[in-house]
């Protein structure tokens, strides 16, 4: 499977010659349609309703960044991508952005030449474990079985945590989450690993979420954010800018519901700035005036993403905790509109 | 007219080059050479261009970093702070082991099936085919699936054999099936351990050297020895009394449930048993087919010779069929290890850290160095399948009709 996509990736390579850097804005605009990499699956993040629609968190920015651009938020083509090919799908030029709870790590940005655009989740990698079993704590799991995803951050961050901590631990590395889920839920393993969001968006698939517990420890750093190919800045500009739109329009108290009448102009030129009344950002970024808006209009600002999707009131339930504005005491915090 | 040429000096054109049947062939196998070489030299020429292109360079420099990832399966020593050079020799050890036992049951399964298919019982022979036609014609991966997720759903977590009223026990207090994995006593050398060793060895040779004998006299002299029940004690009865004259040397560890898991013993994990038996239960299919066809291009005369002969259908296939049926047997034998060995790369299905999951799963992730790392791999299933053509094509040489 691999080496199809890589060499896939090699004949796409061959056929459009040497890739002109800058031109993935063109490529889009003349395509008519974004292509965004997704996870296969993840409740919550990215998965199909019944309508067979992607429907999701991450979801929700390659359709605000297709709105900005084509002001269309359904102009959006979706590639599942696995943890182990989706940088070379990234890279070879099959899609256009990779919006796939990705962490954004110093290596992946340098050595694998990606460019991350920001930070739509700020999660931590954590353990989950039948109630059953009578752990209350990860320092606990000395000798335990451990489900991973193979090909992440987490397998790393797992055999730094039990090796600092001087435990023995038997790693079983599965290549999807269903499956290591099942594998989990069979007990093969005694606890499974991913990050914190994503043992939620787990749990809440199960038949019996409140037989697991997930335990208080968070091991790792795990910022989740969208990310492009490195060296084509001016696409780059884009979806970080949208990302950062959907950011600040929570903070400037934009919503869905109130974006029409404030487009049309009111007394904070930060806004006016941001929906394009005034000012001419859009053009900078060469899209139009009312990027940002339509970005916005899409599903909401960051908020209302956050809620629809995997808030407390979804079956995820997630709080917002580092994820809530800087004014609210998190660590969001979108740069001037200026 | 024709008097002034000299047959013997022909002169050389350019044109002899496509017109003259002996220069025609060399000239166009020199062409379709170049053209290749031509084509390679474009295929590295951009992929270098692209890679390029991306920002990335080809350099195996990542082999010397420390992997950080940890390994369930290795039979070297390996932890997280090791090399990926070392993670991908624990991956290439644990391909070799799964192909090993894989060929080894493989061969097994297909010689039995092979002939108990040519059995006049008609419900054997039926049960046989529709064992060949069923794993025949079903993909392996899905059998390596099926039998992955029949052991981890059918047996049970070692959680159940806990408490005072456990769900499930151990077999003869020595062995665990659980759905993590079977495990098995590890035998313990203590000092004095070799000598037993040696002993065992030594009645083998023994039982070898008694049957070559037995052989000899039989073609000299007619008589026939028996060598059943003498090699039976052979194989027993002195590495037993050294094992008793020398105060049990050799100990047994048990499994037992110890925290998480099972603690102590050796414990063969489900993903290689699921993987192990789909590719020998899957291989074994087409070597039965191989053994049939083999056995079936045997002329039935050589059956009808030998049993007018006297010799018992036992002994016609042992003595007489088999060793001409293998002839036809070894070349399609070769093909089938070589595509077990090869099929083992999908152990990534099932979490088998394999060198596909070890160098060309993990490894290729986590550095992003996937041109480096599958150049590699392809680089290493292409030194393993030459090796085994190479020592099964010895064996066929050995056995092969000597044409003088």
């Amino acid at each position: 499977m691999k080496k199809t996509v890589f060499l896939g990736a090699l004949a796409i390579a061959g056929v459009t010659g040497t890739m002109a850097a800058a031109q993935t804005l063109e490529d889009v605009t003349s395509r008519g349609a974004l292509n965004c990499g997704i996870s296969t699956g993840l409740v919550g993040f990215a998965s199909q309703d019944a309508n067979g629609e992607w429907q999701g968190f991450d979801v929700a920015v390659c359709r605000a960044v297709a709105a900005a651009v084509l002001g269309d938020p359904s102009a959006v083509d979706f590639t599942p991508t696995t943890n182990q090919v989706r940088f070379e799908v990234l890279n070879s030029g099959e899609i256009d952005m990779l919006a796939r709870n990705t962490t954004w790590t110093f290596s992946r940005d340098v050595d694998l030449k990606l460019e991350f655009t920001g930070i739509n989740y700020y999660d931590g990698q954590g353990f989950m474990v039948p109630a059953a079993l009578g752990v209350s704590s990860a320092k606990e799991l000395d000798g335990a079985t451990v489900c991973i995803q193979a090909g992440t951050t987490t397998e790393l961050n797992l055999a730094d945590f039990f090796r600092i901590n001087n435990m023995s631990y038997q790693p079983v590395p599965i290549s999807t989450a269903s499956e290591a889920q099942q594998q989990y839920l069979a007990g093969s393993c005694d606890v499974y690993t991913t990050d914190a969001s994503g043992l939620a968006a787990t749990r809440a698939a199960f038949e019996d979420p409140a037989g697991h517990i997930i335990l208080p420890e968070i091991i790792s750093k795990e910022p989740l954010g969208p990310l492009v190919r490195h060296g084509d800045n001016e696409w780059g500009d884009v979806v970080r800018w949208t990302l950062n739109a959907l950011i600040a329009a929570e903070e400037l108290g934009v919503t869905s519901a109130n974006i029409e009448e404030l487009s049309a102009g009111t007394d904070n030129p930060e806004i006016n700035r941001l929906l394009g009344s005034e000012g001419n950002l859009g053009e900078m970024l060469g899209l139009s005036a009312d990027w940002a808006k339509n970005a916005i209009a899409a599903g909401g600002n960051y908020g209302e993403i956050f809620e629809r999707h995997i808030g407390q009131n979804t079956p995820i339930g997630l709080a917002r905790g580092l994820n809530a504005q800087w004014t609210e005491g998190g660590l969001l915090y979108a740069p001037p509109f200026r | 007219m024709s008097t002034m040429s000299d047959p013997s000096q022909p002169v050389f054109r350019l044109s002899m080059l496509v017109n003259d049947t002996r220069y025609r062939g060399i000239t166009f196998q020199i062409i379709a050479f170049m053209a290749i070489v031509l084509l390679f030299g474009w295929m590295a020429w951009n992929a270098t261009q692209n890679l390029a292109a991306l920002g990335q360079n080809i350099s195996y420099g990542f082999l010397g970093e420390q992997a950080g990832y940890d390994i369930n399966q290795k039979l070297i020593p390996y932890a997280s702070t090791d090399t990926h050079l070392r993670a991908a020799v624990v991956g290439i050890l644990n391909t070799l082991l799964v192909a090993f036992l894989g060929c080894v049951t493989a061969t097994i399964i297909g010689v039995v099936v092979g002939i108990l298919r040519l059995s006049k019982n008609w419900l054997v022979a039926k049960l046989m085919s529709g064992y060949v036609e069923i794993f025949r014609n079903v993909p392996v991966l899905i059998w390596i699936l099926i039998i992955f997720s029949v052991m981890s759903n059918a047996l049970p977590a070692p959680n159940a054999f806990r408490g005072e009223n456990p769900s499930a026990s151990m077999v003869m207090d020595a062995f665990a099936f659980t759905n993590r994995g079977v495990y098995i006593p590890r035998p313990v050398w203590e000092p004095g351990s070799f000598l037993v060793v040696a002993v065992f060895i030594a009645s083998i040779v023994g039982i070898f050297a008694l049957r070559r004998y037995a052989v000899k006299l039989l073609f000299d002299t007619g008589r026939e020895l028996k060598t059943f029940w003498p090699s039976i004690g052979l194989f027993f009865v002195p590495t037993l009394l050294a094992y008793f004259v020398l105060g049990r040397p050799i100990t047994l560890e048990y499994p037992e449930l110890r925290g998480f898991n099972f603690q102590g013993g050796i414990q063969i994990f489900g993903s290689l048993i699921g993987l192990w038996f789909a590719l020998a239960l899957y291989t074994g299919a087409f070597i039965a087919e191989n053994v049939r066809a083999g056995i079936m291009a045997v002329s039935k005369g050589q059956t009808e010779a030998a049993s007018a002969l006297g010799m018992r259908p036992g002994r016609i296939m042992r003595l007489v069929i088999l060793p001409q049926a293998l002839r036809v047997i070894i070349p399609p034998l070769i093909s089938q290890y070589l595509n077990l060995t090869k099929n083992s790369s999908l152990a990534a299905a099932v979490g088998y850290m394999d060198i596909t999951g070890t160098l060309g799963g993990i490894t290729l992730n986590q550095t992003g160095r996937s041109f480096e790392a599958i150049l590699l791999l392809m680089l290493f299933y292409l030194i393993i399948s030459l090796s085994i053509a190479g020592l099964m094509n010895l064996y066929n040489n050995a056995v092969k009709l000597k044409e003088r």
